[in-house]
């Protein structure tokens, strides 16, 4: 039933969405008040979805988060950090936390779709904040323009990302992630969120449009083929000189050892 | 036995050991075919190069593992190239190492001092023939000469002073006037306060009066980035705490070290990182050094918004942007 | 008389006729050259210049070497309609829609690479085995131009494609030319014509990068080669080997063959890196713009130690009088390379005045039998590998999770602590090695067996090593510390003062040895034994 619904949700709420984070980056509520002739179904399975949320929210995140994600001394609130932060974080597996260690890492998620979903809501119906996306609701594929996104990435992403989105480091061991893994709706909400050291981009400054080509751009580095043979990890020059001294000068000694030495 | 130690002694070049070619006309044949595969070996090489060249499309990706999808026709042309290559010396190297003569020869060396009667009449050659102009008694001449040697230099020199225009003021201004507006880069668009969540970052240049073309030379001195605060995080002066607005800062993003572009903002530490050098400046005051060679904070922008609501700059940066210069005073 | 004899005759005839080379030609085809892998370092670096040479050419047919502002409309779609340089669009043709011509660029890149690391190991080979000795000071200083020369090159080399990376390099070499006191900015200015970047650098290091600096190599390389060739082969030490001799294969034909081969081996395995693997990806890096930067930027292998010392320099800046120096730029950029390889320039000279050794040196020194000088290429070799290791410590941060500050504090600290302690590491680990080849030479091999005396005694039995072995391994000279006497034996002061004083210490420190085990040492032994 509840899954039934939310597919509903999903296939009618889809053009909503878009037009929601393309122009009014309104919350689910307002999304939900567009479609007027849904709005108790929906009102009703979104209340159901909240208290589901609030139920796994007090199993698994409370403990650090606070019992009503007030936040706590190791772990800040989550008040008005509205339902995009959860889906990214808790979708990516980096939350809940495994360790204290400088930097929450992407890993398997521990909480499934629609778990993750109640979460969302949950945080989402505490106060206002950005609101989650799909990955079929933004349509980077027609909307996006690779080259567009290049330049983008490398004034605003690539500092941070690397030139290929391979990640790079930061001061005191934390990093920025490689993109490598990174689905659409994770990069566009990361971008509108601001994870951990990463800051956010404004839909002002970088526009929802621009974000999809941003978006586009990292699809075409996920899938970006080898050109000129193994790609060394795309790091830049570090690991063509290690090459150099191990392969390359390894083969060619190798080869001078052999050469000089007597026949037998 | 004597007393006088005796240290060992050279027993000379060891005998010749002869190779199994030199001996077994089997194994000379067989070195023989040895060569000959691998000539044949680099042939294919070539056969390789050519067939890619002319028959593979340049469009064709196959997947091998540790490559990856590999565009099919490069790969081809350089592993046929590789091998035509290689083998060749292959075979060349193992033609000499097996069958051509390998009995080691010994050359004497020759001293490369002359004989002191040579050196002897080279010295007085040179005294001799030197003398004979009268250098040494012509002062006049040596000094004259002297002089004009040693000016030589400066023609070639002051030739080369056309390479560029003098610095002049370019190092210590930039396109920032006061009411400049702050619009994004890329796409150029002006900023309002409103449109900067906490927590996020803008890359920013001036805005341009109506038909000036950007140039690599404006973005090289212009690139700033915009960040907002709490305004409770800050930890400035009252100037400098004038120079925000309402949580928003901004720093020229040109580094006051080598001049990349810092822009590695960390939220949450509320640090800036440069990648070159890993210098670490601390926005919440005023981006002081905390890390790295840096040794001076990044020059900070003092903002305001216009009667429009845009940011704008309120006065030009008060000290020359990016890397130390000698004419720099602070 | 066979045609093919007629034919060979009749060509020499001709030639000698005109150039009289007959008589030069009869002698150098039998010159004789030693054979060791070692021997073939210098060779890979030789062979590496000319496979720059035949792909650079190639790569000059397509590159153009503007600044001007083009739109891209290639092949390449992530870059399409992007603005850009004409160097970085035609750099994209040439990778793009000129067949082998990303293999074109990617062996001579790769060949750069190589050639830079030959020339090191070369010269580290030269090093270690004395082989700067008298008579061969000027070609240790001819390579070390090579060197210097080579990593300018390389750098122009890898700044032409005008891409975020390059552009990023570029940057940095202008600020630290803007950092040179008094004519620093304009330095910069005429070196770019006008303000960084400009539209002028590019077409003007293109001219450096194909004709004058490889104009100079081929002069330099010609000198080096003239010389080995004049002055013969140094030769490792053995049986039959003097300093008066050299023993090997003659020119014609093996070693023509040996190192003919070579040519195409080295050829061959750079094309096999530039077809399997990917260097300098300039499509990915996108066009330089001063706005742009990715994390992880790095400069090449053999620029990587500067950059490391520029990043853990301290933060030093002298204002005063209106004027600013930059310690933080000046002190690692270019004093302490110049200190370094000025060091390493004169080294030869250097320990000449040591040790006081006029003499001629064509018998190679096996490393152990000259601790100091391997140790002091094994700390010199710790500090460079230190300060490359910060070059790439973002990269090794993120890869061994490790922090970028960690591992800036443990270089700051290392360069100065580590190196000592591999000098004196490497010292005793030499004399450990001279003590073992006593040992050997002395007591002979050990062969693991085990004898039973008739007292019931085991005994493991020693081989006696060969004649040929004893002799390779005592046949070194030791020389003895200079000694310098304050006094005369008038009980005049000697004048050379504290000079002299410091040329004893460093005289003796030179001459620290295990002494040679002599036969009479040996006979007596045995004599002991029985």
């Amino acid at each position: 039933m509840k899954h039934l619904s939310r597919y509903r949700r999903h296939r009618f709420a889809a053009p909503a969405l878009i037009l929601a984070a393309l122009f009014t980056l309104g919350t689910t509520f307002s999304l939900a008040s567009a479609l007027p002739n849904k709005a108790h179904a929906e009102a009703t399975s979104q209340s159901t979805l909240v208290a589901e949320g609030k139920q796994i929210f007090a199993r698994g995140c409370s403990s650090c988060h606070g019992l009503n994600a007030e936040g706590g001394s190791i772990a800040p609130s989550l008040i008005g950090v509205g339902s995009a932060s959860v889906d990214f974080q808790v979708g990516t597996g980096r939350m809940p936390m495994a360790d204290m260690s400088q930097q929450a890492m992407r890993k398997k998620p521990v909480y499934n779709e629609q778990e993750t979903a109640a979460l969302a809501a949950y945080v989402a119906s505490l106060a206002p904040g950005p609101a989650s996306v799909t990955n079929e609701s933004l349509t980077w594929e027609r909307d996006g323009s690779v080259a567009d996104g290049g330049q983008l990435f490398r004034t605003n992403c690539a500092m941070c990302h690397n030139f290929a989105a391979q990640g790079g480091a930061l001061t005191l061991g934390k990093y920025a992630p490689s993109l490598m893994g990174s689905e659409p709706k994770q990069i566009y909400e990361a971008m509108i969120t601001g994870p951990q050291s990463m800051p956010v981009f404004s839909d002002k400054t970088i526009t929802p449009a621009e974000k999809l080509s941003i978006i586009k751009w990292i699809k075409a580095a996920q899938s970006e083929p080898s050109l000129g043979g193994a790609s060394l990890g795309r790091v830049g020059p570090v690991t063509e000189g290690l090459l150099v001294w191990t392969l390359g000068l390894g083969l060619l000694v190798g080869v001078a050892v052999w050469l000089a030495s007597k026949a037998r | 036995m004597s007393n006088e130690i005796q240290k060992f002694t050279d027993p000379g070049l060891p005998e010749h050991v002869h190779r199994r070619a030199d001996t077994d006309p089997k194994a000379a044949k067989q070195a023989e075919r040895q060569v000959a595969i691998l000539f044949l070996l680099s042939a294919l090489g070539t056969v390789l190069v050519i067939f890619s060249y002319i028959f593979m499309k340049s469009t064709t990706f196959v997947f091998l593992p540790v490559l990856g999808d590999t565009n099919a026709q490069q790969l081809a042309l350089g592993v046929g190239l590789a091998m035509s290559l290689f083998f060749i010396g292959m075979a060349a190297v193992h033609w000499a190492k097996t069958l051509m003569p390998d009995t080691e020869v010994v050359a004497e060396r020759h001293e490369f001092r002359s004989e002191d009667a040579d050196r002897a009449d080279f010295v007085a050659t040179v005294k001799e023939q030197g003398g004979s102009a009268g250098l040494g008694r012509r002062t006049l001449i040596k000094r004259t000469m002297g002089l004009s040697l040693g000016l030589l230099g400066l023609s070639p020199l002051l030739l080369l002073r056309d390479l560029g225009p003098l610095p002049k003021k370019f190092l210590t201004t930039t396109d920032w006037k006061a009411g400049t507006r702050l619009v994004t880069d890329p796409g150029d668009r002006p900023i309002k306060p409103s449109d900067l969540e906490v927590g996020a970052v803008a890359q920013v240049l001036p805005e341009l009066p109506a038909g000036t073309e950007r140039t690599l030379e404006n973005i090289g001195k212009d690139a700033v980035l915009l960040i907002r605060l709490r305004p409770e995080d800050f930890n400035l002066d009252a100037q400098r705490l004038s120079w925000t607005h309402d949580g928003i800062i901004a720093f020229s993003k040109i580094c006051s070290h080598m001049g990349c572009a810092v822009a590695l903002y960390e939220q949450q530490t509320k640090h800036l990182l440069c990648p070159c050098h890993q210098s670490t400046f601390d926005v919440t005051r005023a981006a002081k050094v905390i890390f790295g060679p840096a040794a001076r904070p990044l020059p900070q922008l003092a903002i305001k918004v216009d009667d429009q609501g845009f940011l704008v700059a309120q006065q030009p940066f008060t000290e020359p942007i990016g890397p130390s210069f000698w004419e720099r005073s602070s | 008389m066979s045609v093919k004899d007629r034919a060979v005759g009749g060509l020499a005839n001709y030639v000698d006729e005109r150039t009289g080379a007959a008589k030069w030609l009869k002698k150098n085809l039998t010159k004789v050259f030693p054979d060791h892998w070692s021997f073939m370092l210098g060779e890979i670096a030789l062979y590496s210049f000319i496979i720059l040479l035949l792909t650079g050419t190639f790569l000059t047919f397509w590159f153009d070497p503007s600044q001007r502002e083009v739109i891209y409309n290639g092949n390449y779609a992530p870059l399409s309609q992007v603005h850009m340089s004409a160097a970085y669009a035609s750099t994209l043709r040439i990778s793009f829609e000129i067949r082998g011509g990303l293999l074109m660029r990617q062996i001579h890149h790769w060949a750069a690479l190589i050639f830079m690391a030959a020339i090191v190991v070369h010269l580290l080979r030269v090093f270690f085995t004395g082989a700067f000795r008298k008579p061969r000071e000027f070609n240790w200083l001819i390579g070390v131009g090579l060197l210097t020369l080579g990593i300018v090159e390389g750098f122009l080399g890898y700044s032409l494609p005008d891409d975020l990376l390059s552009g990023t390099g570029i940057r940095i070499a202008e600020a630290i030319l803007q950092a040179i006191p008094v004519v620093g900015s304009y330095l910069a200015f005429f070196a770019f014509g006008g303000p960084f970047p400009g539209t002028a650098f590019i077409p003007r290091i293109y001219t450096v990068h194909v004709l004058l600096l490889p104009g100079i190599f081929l002069g330099l390389i010609t000198i080096h080669l003239m010389l080995v060739w004049y002055q013969k082969h140094t030769q490792y030490p053995g049986p039959g080997r003097t300093e008066k001799n050299v023993v090997g294969y003659p020119l014609m034909p093996v070693y023509m063959a040996k190192a003919g081969g070579f040519f195409f081996i080295v050829f061959g395995v750079t094309a096999f890196l530039g077809a399997v693997a990917s260097i300098n990806p300039i499509w990915l890096y996108g066009p330089y713009t001063p706005g742009q930067i990715s994390a992880g930027s790095q400069p090449d292998w053999y620029m990587g130690w500067l950059d490391g010392l520029v990043r853990m320099s301290p933060p030093l800046e002298t204002h005063a009088f209106g004027h600013t120096i930059s310690w933080n730029i000046m002190i690692p950029g270019l004093i302490l390379p110049g200190i370094l390889f000025t060091g390493m320039a004169l080294y030869p000279f250097i320990e000449s005045w040591i040790t006081g050794d006029k003499r001629e040196h064509h018998l190679l020194d096996r490393p152990r039998n000259a601790p100091n000088r391997t140790a002091l290429g094994v700390m010199s070799l710790t500090f460079m590998i230190i300060a490359l290791i910060n070059g790439g410590n973002d990269i090794i941060a993120t890869h061994f999770h490790l922090t970028i500050n960690q591992i800036m504090w443990f270089t700051r600290f290392g360069l100065f602590i580590l190196p000592p302690i591999a000098f004196v590491i490497t010292k005793r680990l030499c004399l450990s090695l001279q003590r073992a080849d006593r040992e050997l030479v002395l007591h002979g091999r050990e062969t693991g067996r085990l004898l039973m005396m008739p007292s019931g005694e085991f005994v493991e039995v020693h081989e006696p090593i060969s004649p040929e072995k004893a002799w390779t391994l005592t046949q070194h000279l030791q020389p003895a510390a200079l000694t310098v006497a304050p006094e005369d034996a008038n009980g005049v002061r000697n004048p050379s003062g504290i000079k002299g004083k410091i040329r004893a210490r460093l005289s003796q420190a030179h001459a620290e040895q295990i002494p040679v085990p002599t036969e009479s040492e040996q006979k007596e032994l045995e004599g002991g034994h029985h």
